[in-house]
Formats: C-alpha cells, sequence, structure tokens
C-alpha cells in the first residue's frame, strides 16, 4: 500500500482526531467540536509548513 | 444492621479496588477493551476502529516494527510500538511488519504504528479515569 503523503496526513489526522476527542472531553457535544477541531489543527498545519518547506527550498 | 453494613462496606472495598486497574490493562492490551468493560460500547468502537486502522495501516505501508533497538531514538519507538499491547505481540510472532524502511511511505507506516500505540495508551488511561470516577 503506498498512499500520497496528503493521503497519509487526512488518515493520520482522522484517527488521531477520534481517540483525541474521546479522550481529552467528556460531552458528545464537545466531543465532536473538538475532534474536528484537532483535526483542521493536524491538516491546516501540515499544508501550512508544506508550503513553507516548498518556498524555504526554492 | 448499622455494623453489618460497615461490614459489607470494608469488606467490599479492598474487592473493588482490586479491580480498578481492570479497564487499564484490559484497554492496553486490546484497543477500546477498557471501554467496553465500562459499557461505553460507543466510544470503545470508536477507539477501537481509529487504532486497529491505523496500526493496520502502518503494516500495510510496510512499516517498521522495532525489535532490538540499537540507539535511544529506536528505543523510543520500541516503547510506542509496545503500547500496542496484544497486537504487537501477534504481528510480530506472525512475522508481519518490516525490518528495515526501505519505501517511503514504511517511514509513514513505522510512525502510523508507534502513534497507535500512544493513542492506545491514552485510551487505556481515559478508561481507567472513567472507572476511577475522575471523568464522566
Amino acid at each position: 500500500m503506498h498512499p500520497s503523503h496528503f493521503a497519509a496526513v487526512v488518515l493520520f489526522a482522522l484517527f488521531a482526531s477520534t481517540v483525541f476527542a474521546i479522550t481529552q472531553r467528556e460531552t458528545p457535544r464537545r466531543m465532536v467540536r473538538y475532534g474536528i477541531y484537532c483535526f483542521v489543527l493536524f491538516v491546516g498545519s501540515a499544508i501550512v509548513l508544506s508550503w513553507l518547506m516548498f518556498l524555504i527550498a526554492r | 444492621m448499622a455494623t453489618t453494613e460497615n461490614k459489607i462496606a470494608t469488606s467490599g472495598q479492598p474487592a473493588s479496588q482490586a479491580f480498578v486497574y481492570l479497564p487499564l490493562i484490559a484497554g492496553w492490551l486490546v484497543p477500546g477493551a477498557g471501554h467496553f468493560l465500562l459499557r461505553k460500547w460507543l466510544r470503545g468502537t470508536l477507539i477501537s476502529v481509529s487504532i486497529l486502522a491505523m496500526f493496520a495501516l502502518g503494516i500495510a505501508m510496510q512499516g517498521k516494527l522495532y525489535g532490538s533497538p540499537h540507539d535511544i531514538l529506536d528505543l523510543l519507538c520500541l516503547v510506542g510500538d509496545l503500547c500496542n499491547g496484544l497486537l504487537y505481540a501477534v504481528t510480530r510472532l506472525a512475522g508481519l511488519g518490516a525490518d528495515q524502511v526501505q519505501v517511503t511511505t514504511a517511514d509513514w507506516g513505522s510512525r502510523f504504528i508507534v502513534v497507535a500505540g500512544l493513542l492506545n495508551v491514552i485510551a487505556a488511561v481515559d478508561a481507567h479515569n472513567l472507572r476511577t470516577g475522575r471523568k464522566l
């Protein structure tokens, strides 16, 4: 199995966010919100850092 | 009557205390088992699916299963792998997982396996907190 780097980031973010949400918050509503927050932070920071590295490498 | 209740309370305390760590140990050995023991079916299923999928994807990406550490980073990764509990033991006995990272995605795979272990420990501690009443 050879997923792209972005696919790997998305899968990583999805599973890590799910466990973070369940373990770090108490009510289902807050779990969902925190899970989405973590997912966006994981994927967003990966995209921002990728662009930064791209610009530095040029 | 009061004496009988006191006896039950005092005799019941050590028995309940003895099983306080059961969700923690079960959760470490099998992902999500700690939550299942506490009848948190949805949480347990989500945790179990997430960790199992992450571990399986790591193996499918030809991720490295750390065995004998050669430096401090290898040792840390081995600790992360061991946090997977029985998953690590079964996979190692079955001869799955790469000995060396040979393709780019294998590096991702190795990280997936280590992080699955770390998430498993977080989930096991969460189950322990639910058991002790520290978390609702």
